[in-house]
């Protein structure tokens, strides 16, 4: 039997864990811009480098646009890269994202949710991420430090699979997750650099005739980033596609992979599922709050209520099918959204969700609570009146309002 | 659709998959430089001009070729030429005449 | 900075495989094509090149065709700098981990007017501040002509653009022309220096001398458009040559911040009656053509005066020969 590799508990908040385990899958470059609250990673990550524990390329760029080309850049020479950023920093980063994902490079970004402007809001929800889904970028939502851990490693392995060849963003809600304190166990550096192993390349056809690593190499020269007539440029984002496809396995297997080594599972990698097979009601929600969601479920179902929650954590690609299955039993749903989609029929969680559903056998009541905007929080006696209200709703049939507002002041 | 074409056959990437050798862009011109053999002092002024990179030196053969299959008859080799050796001239104008 | 002289001659540069090949879809007549195709025969070895959008990165990667025949990045508008400090960072960091087997791959930069001195200028800033090795080339051919011949801060005073078109209340372009060689001076930069392609051997020698440098180098390179500035295809070259002979485009390098006037315009420094009067140059151009009326005259005065004015300066600051 293979010896685990053994793992050490320490204090961390969420970038910290961020960043170490960045450094732990031997990045090659990493180009960042601070901005809460993210700053932590980059400064962390500064740290190794000038203490010459890490083996990585630093680019302080002048700006987040800046900072995402030179990883694109990096990526394309061959070298495995990382990234933060957060709110106006990945708002700017916009054109690029799209970008990055077109050249199918296996960026990793560490996102620390937070508020996008205007007003200037520096704390945590998810607008900046949800804003970036139709951007190809794979997105998993994680729901401590301890999971922002093991999911930065996760990535680079989802990444830069050449199946899937996309790149990742890990979402961390700030603030909450990012500058939190946890107990977090983390392993040495070697076993993940061994669980990462080198970044492989796929291979493409050449001007020169030629089937090649894809990377600039003046051995093999080759042509990226053309412009493509309307002739061709759909089947590169059916491409695109195909890797957002093969990704749903093989973020699944990665977390099954993950599991042996480190005794941490999340679901089946694309759902986090509690208490879920036999409830009636569940609240589907994306990051930390599903921690706070899941002691109130404890109560509930010592008091007999048959109550669940699913927490999505991969958000993209996203995972029909087994959304279907984790919600066939259950009668009634709330999908919170962090963010909101303005002038839609309620968020991007909630719409995804429905959207899913809609075909399915099973056709649950669903409704949809926006909240925690500009980093309000969302008090455990707010989030228990949700269950009080699809309990109400089971009861009356009577759904009311779809979309509603949880601690707005009306 | 050509199997060419497919999404599954593509470069990922979008990376290109022929080189613009291949793309004769000599059908642009309307006019074209015909040079005279005895002013021409191989000066290789209109070689290093030429846009196209469409007149070559050939030092096999100790002189200048004009590949009109790029060129593209802007005119600058004939306006640069210093000994005026070469002159745009229509192609049925050189009808048997071109080198 | 090497000290031994890159020497060449027209048969030595006639001989080198182009790497900017034919068969690309510029326009006829192309001065940024002719300068591309020229520079890129200055490469000393392994070379990476990175571009921004713009006219040469359009017409020479239109997909399934290229005209690169060296590893070729593009990725968006105003990061060609940007690029090249990831390309730089990533070289650096493999080379370290022993993954590339090159002892030195040269990585030279592309943009335009618009990708250089307006939408790139952060990127361009940045990626000198921090001393990347790379040679940044701007092609100016003053305005951003891939899109339709709009305005740049290139575009120089009184000419006319599709944005700054010649009307009946405003006569083209009232701005002067961002000196983006005075703003790259500014960062203390090893090397900057401006060339144009009818003096292609100085231009050349240029090229090779930037690249040469370990660290940022700066060329800024004149090439007309004959399209965006209406003039003859075939005299692409032949104001190539003007720019410099009126002191519209003065041709120097400042190597370590020392300027020094390059022999094409050091010989009209010698020889005063040689410079030619700015009519010269704007005669024949079509984006100049109302200027030559009477009520735009005191514009082509200013031209003149902005271009006499700009030449003093310029010869103050640069070491005597």
């Amino acid at each position: 039997m293979i010896q685990k590799p053994k793992q050490e508990t320490i204090a961390l908040n969420g970038d910290e864990a961020v960043a170490l385990a960045a450094k732990q899958c031997d990045v090659d470059v990493v180009a960042a811009y601070p901005i809460t609250p993210q700053t932590i990673i980059v400064e962390k990550f500064s740290e190794y480098v000038a203490n010459g524990e890490v083996q990585t390329e630093f680019v302080c760029t002048e700006s987040e646009h800046s900072a995402m080309t030179a990883c694109l850049a990096a990526a394309a020479t061959g070298a495995r890269t990382f990234t933060a950023s957060a709110s106006a920093g990945l708002a700017l980063m916009h054109e690029m994202l799209f970008v990055t994902s077109g050249f199918r490079a296996p960026v990793v970004m560490a996102i620390a949710n937070r508020a996008l402007s205007a007003p200037l809001n520096i704390h945590g929800d998810q607008s900046d991420s949800m804003a970036e889904r139709d951007s190809g970028w794979i997105q998993i939502y994680v729901e401590n430090a301890q999971e922002a851990y093991d999911s930065i490693i996760q990535a680079f392995k989802i990444a830069e699979d050449t199946e899937v060849s996309l790149p990742v963003i890990v979402g961390l809600d700030g603030f909450t997750i990012s500058h939190t304190l946890e107990n977090v166990s983390v392993f040495g550096d070697d076993p993940i650099k061994q669980f990462v192993g080198e970044r492989q390349l796929p291979m493409v056809f050449t001007h020169e005739g030629k089937t090649v690593p894809y990377k600039l190499d003046p051995e093999n020269p080759m042509t990226m980033g053309p412009n493509a007539s309307p002739n061709y440029y759909f089947e590169f984002k059916r491409q695109q596609e195909e890797g957002m496809r093969n990704a749903l396995k093989k973020i699944q297997e990665v977390n099954s992979e993950y599991s042996k080594l480190s005794g941490r599972s999340y679901g089946d990698g694309l759902l986090d599922t509690y208490s879920l097979d036999d409830a009636e009601i569940a609240i589907v929600v994306v990051g930390s709050t599903a921690g706070t969601l899941k002691v109130i479920v404890d109560q509930l179902r010592q008091e007999g209520v048959k109550a669940g929650v699913l927490r999505i954590r991969t958000f993209r690609p996203f995972p029909v099918e087994q959304l279907r299955s984790a919600l066939k039993n259950v009668k009634t749903v709330a999908v919170m959204d962090k963010a909101m989609s303005f002038g839609g029929f309620g968020g991007a969680v909630f719409n995804e969700v429905r959207n899913a559903l809609y075909d399915a056998e099973a056709h649950p009541t669903i409704v949809n609570y926006i909240f925690g905007l500009g980093g309000r929080d969302a008090k455990p006696r707010e989030l228990r009146k949700i269950y009080d209200d699809l309990l109400q709703v089971n009861k009356t049939g009577n759904v009311g309002e779809p979309v509603r507002y949880l601690g707005l002041m009306e | 659709m050509s199997k060419e074409r497919s999404w599954k056959e593509l470069a990922i990437g979008g990376v290109c998959s022929k080189s613009s050798v291949g793309f004769l862009t000599g059908d642009w011109k309307t006019y074209m430089p015909v040079r005279d053999l005895e002013k021409c002092t191989k000066c290789l002024t209109c070689v290093m001009f030429c846009p196209e990179g469409a007149i070559k030196w050939k030092p096999e053969k100790g002189d200048i070729w004009f590949d009109f299959g790029f060129c593209k008859g802007c005119g600058i080799c004939a306006n640069e030429c210093p000994t005026k050796a070469i002159t745009m001239k229509l192609p049925q104008q050189e009808e048997g005449k071109v080198e | 900075m090497t000290t031994q002289e890159w020497k060449f001659t027209a048969k030595d540069i006639a001989s080198k495989p182009d790497l900017f090949l034919s068969g690309h879809r510029a326009c006829a007549g192309c001065g940024p094509a002719s300068t591309l195709r020229l520079i890129m025969k200055a490469t000393r070895g392994p070379t990476i090149v990175t571009q921004a959008t713009g006219c040469m990165e359009i017409v020479g990667s239109i997909y399934p065709y290229t005209s690169w025949a060296l590893p070729w990045l593009h990725t968006a508008f105003e990061n060609a700098a940007a690029n090249a400090s990831g390309i730089d960072a990533a070289l650096k960091i493999m080379r370290k981990k022993g993954k590339i087997k090159q002892e030195h791959i040269d990585i030279i930069a592309l943009a335009g007017d618009g990708g250089t001195c307006d939408i790139g200028l952060q990127a361009l800033s940045g990626a000198v501040e921090r001393g990347h090795d790379f040679l940044f080339i701007l092609y100016d051919n003053e305005g951003y002509m891939n899109t339709g011949i709009q305005r740049s801060s290139s575009t120089p005073t009184g000419a006319a653009t599709t944005t700054t078109p010649a009307g009946k209340v405003i006569p083209g372009k009232l701005e002067k022309k961002k000196p983006i060689t005075e703003i790259m001076l500014a960062h203390d930069m090893p090397y900057v220096a401006t060339a144009t392609a009818y003096y292609w051997k100085d231009m050349l020698t240029k090229v090779r001398k930037g690249l040469e440098v370990e660290g940022p180098a700066f060329l800024h390179v004149f090439a007309p458009c004959p399209r965006g500035w209406r003039t003859e295809p075939s005299k692409t070259m032949e104001y190539s040559k003007l720019s410099v002979e009126t002191c519209v485009f003065p041709v120097w390098e400042a190597v370590n911040g020392k300027r020094q006037l390059s022999t094409p315009s050091k010989l009209i420094q010698l020889a005063p009656q040689k410079k030619r009067p700015v009519k010269d140059y704007l005669a024949g151009q079509g984006r100049f053509r109302h200027l030559f009326t009477p009520q735009n005259q005191h514009i082509m005065d200013e031209m003149q005066r902005l271009t006499d004015e700009n030449w003093q300066r310029l010869t103050q600051k640069c070491e005597p020969a």
